[in-house]
C-alpha cells in the first residue's frame, strides 16, 4: 500500500475520533491527505505526488482544484465518509473524481482507504455525490407528509423498516441526527440544483431557527 | 377476535397467491379467484411448494400445512367467491378493471362481505365508488413477497365506515400481519417514497455520477440498507418501475415520478432485471423466494 501524509485543518468530519486511518500516516507519505473543515482551501496542486485526497464537506472538489471545460483532473481526489448530522461516520466513504482523473490515483487512494477498513464508493464531482444527492428528497417527502398527516411519524417509520427493511425510519433517523443539519445539507443541494424537492421542508427549517435562536443566546 | 372466516383473492398472481397463502395459514377458508385456470394451476404448485419448504424449515408442522392447504380452493368462476366474509382483490392495476370487480362481486356476495383491495397507487375511494357498498371497501396493501412480509398499509376512503376498517384491521391482526395507517393517496407510504427513490437513482446513474455497483455499495455501506436500490430495482423488474412510474405521474405529476429514460431504454432492450437474466447486474440464475 502506497504510503500518506496528512495535513490536518481540524475539524475533520470523516474521523472525528481515533481510527486506523489516522493512525497509519506517515509524514514521509507519497500521498498527501488534506483533512478537516479547512482542506479545500488548504489544497496546493502538487504533481509528484501519486495522489491527494480532500475532505469535502458540502463543497465540491472543483472549488479546490478549478474547473475547465470538463476536461479537469490530476491526481486530485475528493473525499467524505458519509455521516448524517451529529450521528457517527459510517464506513462508507465517498471518492470524488475528475473527469480527467488519473486512474491510478484512483486506485491508490480506494487501497488506502479500503485498508483501514473502509468500503469505497467512487462518484463524479457533483453536489450531494451520492448519498446526500438520493436521500435528501426522501427525507424532505417525509417531513413533508408527515405535517400533512399522511401517517403517523411511528407508522411512517415501522412502514419503511419492515416493508423495505431500512434499519432505521426517516423522522426518527432525523430526528436522532439533527434536522438542522438536514437544513443546511439541503439549503446547500437547493443553491446548486435549483429542484424543489431538495429545498429544505418546513420542519428541517424550524430546527434550524430554533438552533440559531439557541446559539445566540 | 376477528369474525372473517372465508376469504376470497381475485387475481393468482404473485401477490394474490401470496395473500391466499397468508389467510389460510392463519386458518381461513381460502378461494382464489382467477379467469385464466393455467394461473390457478400455477399458484397451486407454488403454494403446496411454498408449505412444503415450511414444514422442512420447522416453521410449521406436516398437520398445520396440510390443514391449510386442505382449507384452499382455486376457482375460475366469480359466483364461487359468494360465501366469503372478505375479498381482497389483486387483480391488474387498472382502475376500472378494479371498479367491474367490486360491482360484480356486490351483486354475488351478502351484505356482510367487506371487500379490500391491495392496489398499491390506485385511490380506495375510487376504486369503491359506484360499486354499491363503498361503505365496505377498505384499501389493504401487502408488501411483495406477501407470505414473508410482516407489513400492510391499511387506508380507508372517503366512505369507508369505521366498523369497516375495525374489522379488517383485527383480521389483519389475526393473520399474524402488521398494519399500519395510511390516508388514502397515491403510494400510501412505501410507494410513495420507494418509487421517485429508485428513479432518482436511475437519473444519477444515467448522469455518470455513479455506477450501479457503486450506488449500491453507498446505500448498504453507508445507510445500513440491506439492498441496494439497483438490486431491488432488478428484483422488482424493470418494466414493473414502467408501470408504477406510469400509475404515479398520472395523478401525482411529479417530475420525480416520471419513468426515467435510462429506464425506459433498458426495458425496450430486454434489461428487465432478475427475470430476463440482466438488469442493473447480470445473473445466471432466478433466485425464488418461499418458505
Amino acid at each position: 500500500m502506497t504510503s500518506y501524509a496528512i495535513v490536518d485543518t481540524g475539524g475533520s468530519r470523516s474521523f472525528p475520533a481515533p481510527h486506523p486511518f489516522l493512525d497509519g500516516a506517515d509524514p514521509e507519505g507519497k500521498v498527501t491527505v488534506y483533512l478537516g473543515a479547512g482542506a479545500v482551501g488548504a489544497y496546493r496542486s502538487d504533481p509528484s505526488k501519486a495522489a491527494i485526497l480532500v475532505e469535502l464537506g458540502t463543497e465540491c472538489l472543483g472549488e479546490a482544484t478549478g474547473e475547465g471545460a470538463g476536461l479537469e483532473g490530476s491526481n486530485a481526489l475528493g473525499f467524505a465518509r458519509f455521516r448524517l448530522g451529529d450521528g457517527d461516520p459510517s464506513d462508507l466513504v465517498e471518492l470524488v473524481r475528475q473527469p480527467a482523473t488519473d486512474p491510478t490515483s484512483v486506485e491508490i487512494a480506494k487501497a488506502i482507504l479500503e485498508a483501514a477498513g473502509l468500503q469505497v464508493s467512487v462518484c463524479g464531482d457533483f453536489a450531494g455525490r451520492i448519498l446526500d444527492r438520493l436521500i435528501r428528497p426522501y427525507y424532505n417527502e417525509a417531513l413533508t407528509r408527515l405535517d400533512e398527516g399522511l401517517a403517523t411519524a411511528a407508522d411512517m417509520d415501522l412502514t419503511v423498516k419492515l416493508g423495505l427493511g431500512y434499519p432505521e425510519g426517516p423522522i426518527e433517523l432525523l430526528e436522532r441526527t439533527g434536522l438542522h443539519h438536514h437544513h443546511d445539507v439541503t439549503r446547500t443541494l437547493f443553491e446548486t440544483y435549483g429542484t424543489r424537492h431538495y429545498a429544505p421542508a418546513r420542519r428541517a427549517v424550524v430546527a434550524k431557527r430554533r438552533a440559531e435562536r439557541e446559539q445566540e443566546q | 377476535m376477528s369474525e372473517i372466516r372465508t376469504v376470497g383473492v381475485c387475481g393468482a398472481g404473485t401477490m394474490g397467491s401470496g395473500i391466499a397463502i397468508v389467510a389460510a395459514r392463519a386458518g381461513c377458508g381460502v378461494v382464489l379467484y382467477d379467469t385464466h385456470e393455467e394461473s390457478l394451476e400455477r399458484a397451486r404448485r407454488q403454494t403446496e411448494g411454498f408449505f412444503a419448504k415450511s414444514v422442512e424449515r420447522g416453521k410449521l408442522t406436516r398437520d398445520q400445512a396440510d390443514a391449510a392447504l386442505a382449507a384452499s380452493r382455486s376457482t375460475s368462476f366469480l359466483a364461487d367467491l359468494a360465501e366469503c366474509d372478505m375479498v381482497v382483490e389483486a387483480v391488474f392495476e387498472n382502475l376500472e378493471v378494479k371498479r367491474s370487480l367490486f360491482g360484480q362481486l356486490n351483486e354475488i356476495c351478502p351484505e356482510r362481505t367487506i371487500f379490500a383491495s391491495n392496489t398499491s397507487t390506485l385511490s380506495i375511494t375510487e376504486i369503491a365508488s359506484g360499486c354499491g357498498r363503498e361503505d365496505r371497501v377498505v384499501g389493504m396493501h401487502f408488501c411483495l413477497p406477501a407470505q414473508l412480509m410482516k407489513l400492510v398499509e391499511m387506508s380507508p376512503g372517503l366512505n369507508t365506515s369505521d366498523d369497516t376498517f375495525k374489522a379488517a384491521w383485527a383480521f389483519c391482526e389475526a393473520m399474524g400481519q402488521r398494519p399500519v395507517k395510511t390516508q388514502d393517496t397515491p403510494g400510501f407510504v412505501l410507494n410513495y417514497f420507494l418509487v421517485p427513490f429508485n428513479n432518482d437513482v436511475i437519473r444519477l446513474i444515467e448522469a455518470g455520477v455513479a455506477g450501479p455497483a457503486d450506488v449500491d455499495r453507498a446505500i448498504k455501506a453507508g445507510l445500513g440498507y440491506k439492498m441496494g436500490p439497483c438490486e431491488l430495482l432488478d428484483l422488482i423488474g424493470l418494466d414493473t418501475q414502467v408501470l408504477l412510474c406510469e400509475a404515479f405521474y398520472g395523478v401525482t405529476d411529479d417530475p420525480r415520478c416520471a419513468a426515467p429514460p435510462l429506464l425506459k431504454r433498458m426495458v425496450a432492450a430486454g434489461h428487465l432485471g432478475r427475470k430476463s437474466g440482466r438488469g442493473f447486474f447480470s445473473y445466471d440464475r432466478d433466485a425464488m423466494f418461499g418458505g
